[in-house]
């Protein structure tokens, strides 16, 4: 049998596969995930709560949408923009889709590069994926004007069922604030990256801690995440 | 769980990790104030909570003024006594109960118990206790707004949290729709941190199967507030929205006073299961913690390992599954179709279970014990048979049928306030007695602590007993006065004038507590490094109270269990947690 001999600072143990890894390492010491550094530990329970947090948002539209007795608006004709005379259904969020999913194929690349300890190109990568977050917010800021022109407003639209603005604003408003922090957390490793701070060490202001390149992939954990919960209020807003 | 202490680890295991720098205080204001170290945090969370729970204290003096003496006191209209019953419900169990025993206990008992020298994120952790305090802050505002607090129940159902008649429409509910969502926003930050700590941060030898029982409620408890909160935090907003903008998320069409409102199509029940999809959670976020110290504290006093430790810990993982899962039990009554009745009515008396295996449990732990019967002890044994009683009567509520006459009775009222008033309370209150010499280094009062354990204890049965047989009269909750109905007959009258004389009395035997805690922190005597002879590790920092950063150069080793109580051949009756196996007598078996 294998022995789970400790070795030194940062080295990985020889490990199991399968269950016996998973009874192995939580019936350790000192960490339950091992080789899984606190930030990220830290990041991916958070995220696991914000799921939580999304989850009751889309459930709760879902149950007001199917006990409303109005019928609700027809999200293609809704959400459609009329380009060169023809209407075409949904052509902005699919831009929005493509956008934001794009943007997290650069975050990836931006990963993969801060751990090559490629200053630049992982920085300039970020600053693409904060680029393309910026835009995303952007054309949702467009869609909310153009809706409220046409007079929806949470308590009322022209169309239908009222819940139908409230639940827009609100669930698509909370997304773009994940993804408005998202950008502006992005802005700020990215400004680390591009200063060398993770190669020589510098301090958080803040917290007086020593960075490293894994905060780029922390950052990118929850870049996908907001990613993700888009792919779920896209299906389960536009397409139904 | 023998085994524990029988197999020690080969060799010392070395570390996986190198040792995380910590911030340095560099002045009074960083060192005191904004200070990043857990124990600090931990002491302003604790006090912050026990302020908010005087406010909440008094609060019930003037609801108790009210039913027990009805019509002699002018001061109090039943708009007042409306805000006092929500601001007494929600201050006691969110801003007192959860954030003195996560908060407080979590703060100062994770990092010692686990072996570590704080929080994994003291910068995160200060922030935490920071926007608790905002929220606290923001709460305790609305006394002074326009209107007043709100007084829409603890509960705050829509539609009539939000519309005019009930009091504190105009701004009360708004600040406190505001202050939850600030608190749960603060209580993530402090929540990720424990959790962390418990999973990635523990001394080296420190398996989860060898966390005291403490670590394992507070940590249990603080993920199920992460994925419980996030419900209320929702219905918050959508409560907010519904309040300040006009949306109908929970507000159907509705005529108040003649008048059409402009709410269509909303779903009150909606706001009722997300309010219970966290507050059933919330009573075991409260409860398991308490769980998890009641156990350390009869263990400890009780000079006796804990019986089960195993089934003790699995319990706590089950009870804290199982809460999620039952939360519809509170809405037996509000016209849900009757098959949920049955799903949920099982399900919640499944927990019974696991719960009664604690209970169980505990009492075998005091089988045979070397009991001594400090005041902590005592505390412990009021918990216990505290709590046992308030879960029986969750029994009757449990049940779809008997709940139907029971709900919104006084019934109702005695069950929570014994199993998640005045049980945690009591608990609380020992684990205070019991960790003050290591936070302060000296002993509380003896003399005074058992004098306020009695007149709690005694006089909490005399506050709640009562209500059980006004419930079971038909005495309904939250009516500002009975008047006169032919269903209940007036000797309820005199019952109720008890229990307001003995609220009072329990109310000013707190303040006993509160001297005893200034008085003993310069007159107590010196309780040195670890005056109950415990084993975990928070007994046996080089320092008391603990300095920065725990545990002076060195790090901790843990070799075994956290229950090593009268070990038959040890030199003393207990074996500290780091106190490494005697083998070849190679190393020292000093403490």
């Amino acid at each position: 049998m294998e022995q789970t001999a400790v070795k030194e600072h940062g080295q990985a143990q020889p490990r199991y596969g399968g269950w016996r890894g998973f009874i192995a390492d939580w019936s350790s010491d000192q960490r339950s995930f091992k080789n899984v550094s606190w930030g990220k530990a830290m990041m991916w329970i958070f995220l696991l709560s914000d799921t939580f947090v999304f989850s009751c948002f889309l459930i709760s539209y879902m149950t007001v949408r199917m006990s409303t007795e109005v019928p609700w608006p027809n999200p293609s004709e809704v959400f459609a923009l009329t380009i060169g005379g023809t209407s075409v259904p949904l052509i902005l969020i699919a831009i929005m889709t493509f956008v934001l999913i794009s943007s997290s194929g650069t975050m990836a690349m931006a990963v993969n590069f801060a751990y090559r300890r490629d200053r630049k190109r992982s920085g300039r990568l970020m600053l693409a994926t904060a680029a393309l977050g910026a835009a995303f917010v952007g054309m949702q800021a467009f869609e909310w004007t153009k809706l409220i022109h046409e007079g929806v407003r949470p308590w009322e639209n022209p169309w239908g069922a009222p819940q139908f603005g409230s639940t827009f604003f609100m669930i698509t408003g909370f997304h773009g604030t994940h993804v408005t922090f998202g950008v502006i957390f992005l802005l700020i490793v990215a400004r680390k990256v591009l200063r060398g701070d993770y190669d020589h060490g510098a301090r958080g202001y803040f917290t007086s801690r020593r960075g490293q390149y894994e905060a780029v992939e922390i950052m990118g954990l929850y870049w996908h995440f907001v990613d993700l919960v888009w792919v779920f209020i896209f299906a389960f807003f536009y397409l139904w | 769980m023998g085994e524990a202490t029988a197999e020690p680890f080969e060799t010392e295991p070395s570390a996986e990790v190198p040792e995380v720098e910590l911030y340095h205080a560099t002045s009074w204001w960083t060192k005191y104030v904004f200070s990043q170290d857990a124990k600090i945090i931990a002491i302003q969370y604790s006090v912050t909570a026990l302020a908010a729970g005087f406010v909440a204290l008094v609060l019930s003096w003037l609801m108790r003024l009210q039913l027990g003496f009805p019509d002699s006191l002018s001061i109090i209209d039943p708009p007042q006594y409306y805000q006092y019953i929500t601001m007494h419900g929600m201050i006691m169990v969110v801003y007192l109960l959860t954030a003195l025993l996560l908060g407080g206990f979590g703060n100062y008992l994770i990092p010692l118990m686990v072996g570590a020298r704080d929080m994994v994120f003291p910068y995160l952790n200060m922030l935490s206790y920071w926007t608790y305090l905002l929220a606290v802050l923001v709460l305790l505002a609305s006394f002074f707004v326009p209107g007043g607090p709100t007084g829409a129940g603890w509960t705050l159902y829509p539609p009539q949290a939000i519309l005019a008649g009930t009091p504190g429409q105009e701004a009360g509910i708004i600040l406190m729709l505001v202050s939850l969502m600030i608190f749960i926003i603060g209580f993530t930050m402090g929540g990720l941190n424990y959790v962390v700590t418990v999973l990635q941060g523990r001394a080296r030898g420190m398996t989860m199967m060898r966390l005291p029982l403490t670590v394992w409620g507070i940590f249990t408890a603080s993920v199920m507030a992460l994925l419980a909160f996030p419900a209320l935090f929702v219905g918050a907003v959508m409560l907010l929205l519904d309040r300040l903008l006009g949306t109908s998320f929970f507000m159907p069409a509705i005529v108040v006073m003649g008048q059409h409102q402009n709410y269509s199509g909303g779903s009150p029940i909606l706001f009722q299961h997300m309010f219970w999809f966290f507050g059933h959670p919330e009573v075991y976020i409260v409860a398991l913690p308490a769980f998890g110290i009641v156990s350390d504290l009869i263990s400890t006093h009780a000079r006796r390992n804990i019986f089960g430790y195993r089934m003790m810990v699995w319990a706590i993982v089950i009870i804290g599954f199982l809460s999620f899962v039952v939360w519809a039990h509170h809405m037996y009554v509000s016209g849900m179709h009757p098959y949920f009745g049955f799903f949920f009515a099982t399900t919640t008396l499944i927990i019974a279970v696991p719960t009664a295996l604690k209970v169980y449990n505990w009492v075998l732990t005091l089988w045979r014990g070397d009991i001594h019967l400090t005041v902590p002890m005592l505390f412990a044994l009021g918990f216990i048979v505290t709590f046992v009683n308030g879960g029986l009567t969750g029994l009757f509520l449990g049940n779809a049928v008997v709940d139907v006459p029971l709900s919104d009775t006084m019934f109702v009222v005695a069950h929570f306030h014994m199993v998640m008033g005045v049980a945690p309370v009591l608990v609380i209150y020992g684990a205070i007695y019991h960790w003050y010499p290591k936070v302060t280094g000296r002993m509380p009062n003896e003399m005074l602590g058992k004098f306020h354990f009695w007149v709690t204890f005694i006089g909490s049965y005399l506050v709640f007993f009562p209500l059980h047989y006004l419930g079971l009269m038909g005495v309904p909750r939250r009516y500002y006065t009975i008047g006169d109905m032919d269903a209940i007959p007036l000797s309820t009258g005199m019952l109720n004038e008890l229990v307001s004389i003995a609220a009072f009395v329990v109310g000013f035997a707190q303040l006993v507590f509160v001297f005893n805690m200034i008085w003993s922190m310069r007159n107590g005597t010196p309780a040195g490094g670890n005056p109950w002879r415990a084993t975990t590790l928070e007994w046996q920092t080089p320092e008391t109270p603990p300095g920065h950063g725990n545990w002076g150069k060195d790090l901790p080793v843990v070799y075994r269990w956290a229950y090593d109580y009268s070990v038959p051949g040890a030199e003393q009756d207990f074996l500290p947690q780091n106190q490494p196996p005697v083998r070849q007598g190679t190393r020292s078996t000093e403490p």
